[in-house]
């Protein structure tokens, strides 16, 4: 039973720690998207959309990784080439995304397909204790720790990495230096919008074979509550993924076991933990700081 | 600064689009006909895209469309919030001329109210509320008599006499489906228990999932549901066990595991109240008492139907019949003696509850409900 718990622990998990993980690169480059909620829904829809008519699942992933990135592209556009204030461009991009997917998705409504097979590994999975844990997910779940992987090797050792980390937190001394900072800001949008589009691909292709609209239900805003809880450090993004995930699991099961908590608190478990958690780092003042990108939120102007 | 303009016009234009998708009136149209048709409005809560209580009363005012044909004309607003904004909603559409307006959801019930007095010509309908006045009648559906029959069924074919249920608020509609389940599933199976998840929500597909998949994890082998979505049953049919639809059929989404889904019917209800209007018997059975005048029926009715009994055998298909035709013979599912999972007797023997105490007298555990109820 434990077993199975912390599998949908896993489960419930994995599209925060995509939209988290692309949204924590471009922030660091210096850029604050607040629409992950409305890229997220845009890949769910066109994922569940491409996977039903193609029958692809992969397919879907791929829609779904597009569709985000065009919705980011076009946060890229307002925000980098022309200026535009970028936590209202931001929230503009959520209820833009929202209102479109629920408008391209009324056709979806009342579908179903197939969810993506899981892998279990013939022999490992059968393994005492982790088999079933670590060796019986699907190709995504995988995917997610090992854009972790990805992300963190290039902030940190990859000559363009670095370059992004320094335009996000100087754009004006990396301009100078002779940088692209609109170029490479663009382009950590677009990633940040194909990151967010496979989390939300994995909603309806996996989690739950069907497209509700909005179904997201919030999901963006605690990945974007993930990156600032992460201190922008992708592995931190996994651990609070996987915290965040635990307690909503929880408050589940303790319900069901029926514990003598009102459910409506323990609904608001998750986010009360998420509070709590940003409160305590934000009180450690250059804990908080020590990698937040300077630039955070500010438009650049070139030749200004 | 100058230069600043034009972004900023960029972005209000695309918040202006973006909020303009969602309150737009959509009218169906019609050809004119020679008389002037009854015009009648909608207000749903979200879109017909949530494939379930919404899309119940769409469906409805299609069938009301087809009906009457060119006597009526039918508008709806969709994503109308509770509150403040239903008000101004409601004034429009009563300004506009509208003749007959129908809140489908709960929260529109004081907004509807106050309009009411502002156009004592227009008919108000409010969908599951209690408030009325001489222009404001309220209509609603036994939505608990499917569960009873539910909790018959699940009663019979759990076999680890563990239930997994799935609540959205506790409000009394919510503890009059929980309760007339249980009864169903005690009386079918006394050492069957239900396990309660509320999710405070009507839906939320993945948190909906995610509860029934720790229901499985914690061996339940049949699920019920109060909240909107088909998560749960697609959770279900993965899991290889059963469970019930809600709101509208969800067999597509778990041929194997549905055994059958109560689905709301509120065509007869407005086809009846539009007919009333027409011919000028429409009354409010207005006052404190709850339904008195006022529209609240369920299986006998059609106002709930049963889809087919599925995925379960013979002599459980038979219970599932009698216990329908039970209901839809006019039997009171809430007959004392009832218990409450402590063992005290919450309802006598010999006493039933009448329409206004289900909606007092319902918050309880019955037995066979494990747990404490939430505050």
């Amino acid at each position: 039973m434990l077993e199975d718990l912390i599998l949908t622990v896993l489960m419930t998990s994995v599209p925060l720690v995509y939209a988290a993980t692309g949204e924590l690169v471009v922030e660091r480059s210096g850029v604050l998207n607040l629409g992950v909620e409305g890229m997220m829904l845009m890949g769910a829809v066109a994922a569940f959309g491409v996977a039903m008519v193609s029958g692809s699942l992969v397919l879907g992933v791929m829609a779904g990784a597009i569709a985000g990135m065009l919705t980011a592209s076009l946060f890229g556009i307002l925000v980098l080439g022309f200026a535009t204030n970028q936590v209202a461009t931001g929230l503009a991009l959520t209820i833009f995304g929202t209102g479109l997917s629920g408008l391209a998705g009324a056709p979806l409504i009342g579908k179903a397909i197939e969810g993506l097979p899981q892998i279990s590994l013939p022999v490992l999975s059968d393994l005492p204790l982790v088999g079933k844990l670590v060796f019986s997910h699907d190709l995504l779940a995988y995917g997610a720790v090992a854009m972790v992987a990805v992300v963190a090797y290039f902030l940190k050792r990859s000559r363009a990495g670095l370059v992004l980390r320094a335009i996000g937190d100087n754009h004006d001394s990396a301009h100078a230096l002779g940088y692209p900072v609109l170029g490479v800001r663009f382009a950590a949008v677009l990633f940040g919008g194909f990151m967010a589009g496979i989390g939300g691909a994995y909603l309806p292709l996996m989690l739950t074979p069907h497209w509700a609209e909005g179904m997201t239900a919030g999901r963006g805003w605690i990945s974007l509550a993930l990156v600032v809880f992460a201190s922008w450090m992708p592995w931190r993004v996994l651990v609070g993924a996987l915290i965040f995930g635990g307690i909503t699991i929880m408050q589940l099961a303790g319900q069901a076991e029926g514990w003598t908590v009102p459910s409506q608190f323990l609904s608001m478990l998750p986010y009360l933990a998420t509070i709590i958690v940003l409160v305590l780092i934000s009180r450690n003042r250059d804990f908080a700081l020590a990698n937040s990108p300077a630039c955070l939120g500010r438009a650049f102007r070139p030749g200004k | 600064m100058q230069g600043n303009r034009i972004p900023l016009i960029l972005g209000a234009i695309l918040v202006v689009a973006a909020a303009a998708m969602f309150l737009i009136p959509k009218k169906e149209q019609e050809e004119v006909a020679s008389a002037e048709p009854l015009k009648v409005g909608f207000l749903y809560l979200t879109t017909p895209g949530d494939h379930g209580w919404t899309y119940a009363h769409e469906l409805a005012r299609q069938e009301v469309q087809a009906h009457f044909g060119d006597k009526v004309e039918t508008t709806f607003v969709e994503n109308v919030p509770e509150g403040p904004d239903a008000e101004r909603v409601v004034r429009e559409l009563a300004r506009n001329g509208s003749d007959v307006i129908f809140g489908t959801s709960f929260g529109y019930m004081d907004p509807m109210l106050k309009v009411s007095k502002e156009f004592p010509d227009v008919k108000f309908e409010h969908i599951t509320g209690y408030k009325r006045s001489g222009n404001m009648a309220t209509g609603n559906i036994r939505f608990y008599e499917g569960r009873y029959v539910q909790g018959i069924v699940a009663g019979m074919m759990t076999k680890t006499n563990k239930i997994g249920y799935i609540a959205p608020f506790p409000i009394p509609e919510a503890y009059q489906g929980l309760n007339a389940f249980a009864i169903g599933m005690r009386e079918a199976n006394p050492n069957a228990e239900i396990m309660v998840i509320w999710a405070n929500t009507w839906a939320d597909p993945v948190k909906e999932a995610d509860a029934a998949k720790v229901l499985v994890a914690q061996g339940a082998d049949v699920m019920a549901q109060h909240t909107d979505t088909p998560a749960m049953l697609q959770t279900a049919e993965k899991a290889g066990i059963h469970g019930f639809g809600q709101a509208s059929d969800m067999k597509e989404f778990a041929p194997n595991a549905q055994l059958f889904s109560s689905v709301n019917n509120w065509a007869p209800y407005y086809i009846a109240k539009i007919e009333q209007v027409l011919d000028g018997s429409w009354t409010t059975g207005e006052g404190p008492d709850h339904w008195a005048g006022n529209t609240w029926k369920g299986m006998a009715d059609n106002y709930l139907e049963l889809t087919a009994f599925e995925n379960m055998p013979a002599d459980v298909k038979a219970a599932a019949e009698a216990a329908a035709a039970k209901v839809e013979g006019g039997y009171n599912i809430f007959t004392g003696p009832i218990k409450d999972n402590k063992g005290k007797i919450v309802i006598k023997a010999g006493d039933a509850l009448d329409d206004g105490r289900l909606w007092s007298d319902v918050f309880f555990y019955a037995e066979g409900i494990q747990g404490e109820m939430p505050g």
